[in-house]
């Protein structure tokens, strides 16, 4: 059991287990932070992702079926996203309760119509056949690791997501007014900034990272239409613990998340990791209530 | 008000005469939603008074009614038996902490000190670092899914993924039978009541007045010197006690206990059903429990598929277009009737603007409601 091997493969499992919720949990983060909306069907969100990439899979063959089925799911996520803002979310500002409570029963109609067009019964994502190789260690400490190619895409494909958003809320305009906004809401629109444009974005543009998560975890395992409720609770968990609306925060939490259970995992049974990692996340909010990375700000907030 | 008294005697009486007009099918369904309504209160209490969203009801509710199944459970045993699953699962003696289950007064008592205690655990560990809002219900949602999954996973101690069962008597009386169906709908009848009695008088209190402050300015509430993090732990052990009380009764009615009936989709059901009757409404919350409970059953029954879709639709509908739920409707109604009384007497309003005192427009009372 103490062989390195064995810990080092546990702990990029933490890794690949935290990408996916990173890639999850950064929609909520943003939204959250954001507009201060908790979006319980932004689970459903990676589910349809992963849905898209399997009817994009479906139509186009060849090596060109991948990156269109990661991009359909992409598009395909934010749109739903945008249509979900505008038809619902633009209405509840302000009352975070309640738009738990609506968002939890759009979950419910897409988990419900996700069932009736696919059937209850999950359907398969085929990775693209290079993803099938895995990089094998056979010197050194680490004789014996195996490291699938398809983690590791998935780990990269996190990162490059992570780069891609913090280089787009730290350099472009789109990004600067977001961060206005963030920061100030009633200034920012008196200062010419549609704020409520704003929002579309940050909302749709969460939700496609979602999908491009659910697209990612249909190469490991199968769509159902239950998936996204599975991974929300955790995301939800990587947010509180990570701090509102924070890139970093979100990150290590992910990260966090990811390491404790796998590493919970060598120990114990799944079930028991899980309550595990909920003493974890009670006692961590005993220390720091507003999460890892909390933004400084004097003003008396009411919860 | 007094209208409103009248009215709710009227359900009380067409509640308690239920065994006579209803058949036993019926009447064990209307049970368990009444025992389901024990709870709703009790998210009144927590939810619509205190303002804190729990969507963890689900903890509470199973562990009144696993204490409950495991007294039942040790009751149905000879000396020196063990529980089916635990066979299964390789244990050749019944744990201690199961064991001491046997007594009955033990049994009762824990069936409300558990699950007030686990409510006041966590809530002091949450609210004294002032954690609330949605931070706290997507926490107790957590909780609620890990109590689901160590439920089934802790095979050998819980009965696992089927729950326990097949029980015989309760205090003495067997659980067969007409008799015990209709003796125990009065007893939940009776719980609720007294519930609604205790939720009400709770409300005039100082404590009452207290908490709904704090729900609508928790900070100006203690800069007033009061210690909001005490009432709202108060509230919500009690709102913890009266799941805890709703659980062993719904057990009681339906002869087992899984945990499929404590997770999370059943934990957001209930809140469900307290927005649908409205959050702060206590006859509300009864026959928003009762309807959504019978339309669930009824819908599923009839359209497996569309169930779902329903509930999904009528949360998203409630949540946005009536936040008061069903006990806002009568308001509703006096509202329109009022407007309409306006429309005719818009005529006159004229000369009563020139005379100074113009009254407020329907487009005002309604931007006044709305900010409340």
């Amino acid at each position: 059991m103490w062989h390195l091997p064995i810990i080092a493969g546990q702990v990029f499992n933490g890794f690949s287990v935290a990408s996916i919720l990173l890639l999850t949990a950064l929609g909520l983060a943003l939204s959250f932070g954001q507009m201060n909306v908790i979006n319980m069907a932004h689970g459903e969100m990676l589910m349809s992702g992963g849905y898209l990439s399997y009817l994009a899979c479906k139509f186009v063959h060849g090596p060109a079926a991948f990156p269109c089925a990661l991009l359909t799911a992409f598009a395909g996520a934010t749109i739903l996203g945008a249509l979900l803002e505008v038809s619902v979310i633009r209405w509840l500002y302000g009352r975070p309760l309640d738009t738990l409570l609506a968002t939890w029963g759009i979950s419910l109609i897409m988990q419900q119509g996700a069932r009736s067009i696919f059937g209850a019964i999950g359907v398969e994502v085929v990775a693209p056949h290079w993803m099938d190789e895995s990089i094998n260690i056979t010197h050194g400490w680490f004789a014996g690791l195996s490291l699938p190619f398809i983690r590791i895409f998935i780990i990269l494909l996190a990162v490059a997501v992570l780069a891609g958003l913090a280089l787009f809320i730290a350099r472009t305009r789109w990004g600067q007014w977001l961060r206005a906004v963030h920061q100030d809401r009633d200034m920012a629109g008196a200062l010419g900034i549609n704020t409520k444009r704003v929002d579309l974005i940050v909302f749709a543009l969460g939700s496609g990272v979602a999908g491009l998560a659910g697209a990612a975890l249909a190469l490991i395992s199968p769509v159902t239409p239950t998936v996204g409720q599975s991974y929300i609770v955790y995301a939800f968990l990587v947010v509180i613990v990570g701090g509102l609306g924070s890139l970093l925060g979100t990150t290590l939490a992910a990260c966090l998340v990811g390491l404790f259970s796998a590493g919970a995992q060598m120990f114990t049974s799944v079930s028991f990791s899980d309550v595990l990692l909920l003493v974890m996340v009670v006692v961590l909010i005993q220390f720091r209530p507003r999460g890892l990375v909390a933004t400084r700000s004097r003003a008396l907030k009411e919860a | 008000m007094r209208l409103k008294h009248v009215f709710d005697g009227l359900i009380l009486i067409a509640l308690a005469l239920a065994p006579y007009y209803l058949s036993a099918f019926n009447l064990s369904l209307l049970g368990r939603f009444l025992a389901l309504a024990i709870l709703s209160l009790g998210l009144v209490l927590v939810w619509g008074w205190g303002g804190i969203l729990s969507l963890g009801q689900g903890i509470f509710f199973g562990l009144g009614a696993y204490v409950l199944a495991m007294h039942m459970t040790m009751v149905s045993l000879g000396p020196g038996e063990l529980p089916d699953f635990m066979m299964w699962s390789g244990l050749d003696h019944v744990p201690a902490w199961w064991s001491v289950f046997h007594s009955p007064v033990l049994t009762l008592a824990c069936v409300v000190l558990l699950p007030m205690a686990a409510a006041a655990i966590l809530g002091w560990l949450m609210f004294h670092r002032r954690v609330g809002g949605v931070y706290f219900a997507l926490i107790t949602q957590a909780l609620a899914l890990a109590f689901s999954t160590l439920l089934i996973s802790e095979q050998a101690y819980t009965g696992g993924f089927n729950g326990l069962t097949n029980f015989t008597t309760i205090l003495g009386y067997s659980v067969d039978g007409p008799d015990f169906g209709r003796g125990l709908y009065w007893v939940t009848l009776g719980f609720l009541a007294l519930s609604f009695i205790l939720c009400q008088w709770l409300r005039r209190t100082n404590f009452g007045k207290v908490l709904v402050a704090i729900r609508d300015g928790e900070n100006r509430v203690r800069f007033l010197g009061y210690n909001a993090m005490a009432y709202k732990t108060v509230a919500f052990a009690a709102g913890g006690a009266m799941a805890g009380i709703a659980g062993a009764l719904y057990m009681l009615h339906l002869g087992d206990i899984s945990p499929a009936m404590v997770g999370v989709i059943p934990s957001i059901e209930m809140v469900v059903a307290v927005a649908v009757g409205g959050r702060e409404s206590l006859t509300g919350v009864i026959l928003g429990t009762l309807l959504v409970n019978f339309g669930k059953d009824w819908i599923s029954n009839a359209m497996p598929q569309l169930w779902l879709f329903v509930m999904g639709a009528l949360f998203v509908l409630v949540v946005t277009g009536m936040r008061g739920g069903l006990a806002s409707l009568p308001q509703i109604f006096f509202r329109l009737l009022h407007w309409r009384h306006k429309r005719v007497a818009g005529a006159h309003a004229a000369s009563a603007i020139e005379a100074g005192n113009p009254a407020p427009t329907v487009e005002e009372e309604a931007g006044a409601q709305k900010a409340v």
